[in-house]
């Protein structure tokens, strides 16, 4: 017997009445291994406006590149604790900011490496299902031999990567729709 | 590391275009560069893994929230979550938010000028059974404007997230109503090319459930991506 999955619907603008129970801006807790960093960014549509009534939602792997799930053969490894996941809402001002550890590499196609990288969802009003991207991290000699971003055209890669802004805070915007739009996945 | 079984395509119209042009948020929502295809490996065939943490004793009834009842048509909305394989997907979280009777949000964006409940805040989540099975006791949510085109109305309806296994099987939905009038003019329901895709959106009545001189019973089960029979190629 076969099905077919439910159609997507869009969040609306009310999603926070529902889904905030899990809003955090600490995806790893305090305490918890690995290099800490601050991210922040903002969300903006094909106007160039800001989007204030979007969250994200964020799933990425420990210190040393372990996911806290079954099918990970090594997550009886995960520091306890450590779930790897958060949701994160936009402000009034269309910005987004959370803190986390940088993941370690992970294992891709192939039997090949992944650099690290945090998987980022997109929920808001006017997306009729989410959208799905990648933050990876700059100044990573990973970046250059990761699968994925061999796939993404040359000239929109840098839009995935996290730009530096100083002592361990990383800016990334993500633009939904334009010149300088984000790239986003499909599987 | 040995290579994982992945999780289907979906079936073609099933799922909406980003850019839906009557749904006007789309407009400029939207991306506009074609998705980047790229292989599931172990950060998507993985997800975030919920207990009952967070989860609280009233959360699967909307209408023991507060010292009241809240005004409105009692219902018990249930159904099962499977995989297009026809699994039950067990022990997932199921999370609902829902407008009050009179079509309002218990939300500070929601200026519809209509009633607030202080005995209703919309908002409900559990854990699906190991048979897959979720139940919310609830009110049906009225119908309310919206400003998508002159004389827009969302159709009743009741919105539901739910994880799945994987980062792969996230869901976002609306369930809506059997023989909502709204729904032919509704660019949100109209999302899909296929018309049996978006119809599996309308929950079906249930005289089953329904309790006598209590609630009404509606049904409907939710279809989460399913596994590929074999690992993929890799």
């Amino acid at each position: 017997m076969s099905l077919q999955a439910t159609t997507s619907q869009t969040v609306g603008p009310y999603l926070h009445l529902g889904l905030s129970w899990l809003n955090t801006d600490e995806i790893a807790p305090p305490g918890m291994a690995g290099r800490r960093v601050r991210i922040s960014g903002r969300i903006i549509d094909g106007e160039g406006a800001l989007v204030p009534d979007a969250m994200l939602e964020i799933w990425q792997a420990d210190h040393r590149g372990r996911f806290a799930h079954p099918e990970d053969a090594r997550a009886g490894e995960v520091e306890p604790g450590f779930r790897g996941f958060g949701r994160v809402p936009t402000d009034a001002e269309g910005a987004f900011r959370f803190q986390t550890i940088k993941p370690g590499r992970v294992p891709g196609p192939g039997g090949g490496w992944q650099a690290p990288h945090l998987l980022v969802s997109i929920f808001a009003r006017g997306l009729l299902k989410h959208l799905v991207s990648r933050l990876y991290f700059p100044d990573e000699p990973d970046n250059a031999s990761d699968p994925i971003l061999a796939l993404v055209d040359p000239e929109r890669r840098d839009t995935l990567i996290a730009r530096a802004a100083g002592d361990e805070l990383l800016e990334w915007d993500i633009v939904l729709q334009g010149p300088r739009e984000t790239v986003f996945f499909e599987f | 590391m040995p290579e994982l079984a992945g999780y289907r395509r979906p079936f073609w119209g099933t799922q909406p275009e980003y850019l839906h042009s009557t749904y006007v948020s789309t407009r400029i929502r939207s991306p506009s560069r074609p998705l980047v295809l790229i292989p599931q490996t172990l950060s998507e065939l993985t997800g975030p893994v919920f207990g009952q943490d967070g989860i609280g004793r009233n959360d699967d009834d909307l209408t023991r929230q507060h010292d009241g009842a809240p005004l409105g048509e009692r219902m018990i909305v249930h159904g099962r979550v499977l995989d297009e394989n026809a699994r039950p997907v067990a022990r997932t979280l199921v999370e609902l938010w829902q407008a009050n009777a009179a079509g309002r949000y218990h939300h500070q964006r929601d200026q519809h000028d209509a009633p607030l409940d202080p005995n209703f805040s919309g908002c409900g989540r559990m854990l699906t059974d190991e048979a897959g099975r979720y139940r919310f006791v609830t009110v049906k949510p009225g119908a309310y404007p919206w400003r998508n085109h002159h004389n827009a109305w969302r159709p009743a309806h009741l919105h539901f997230s739910l994880f799945g296994p994987a980062f792969m099987t996230r869901l976002v939905t609306q369930m809506y109503f059997p023989g909502d009038p709204l729904l032919p003019y509704d660019p949100i329901f109209n999302c899909t090319a296929d018309e049996k895709a978006r119809n599996r959106l309308i929950s079906q009545f249930d005289w089953e459930v329904t309790m006598p001189e209590h609630a009404l019973g509606y049904r409907f089960d939710i279809v989460l991506h399913g596994r590929n029979a074999t690992p993929m190629e890799s």
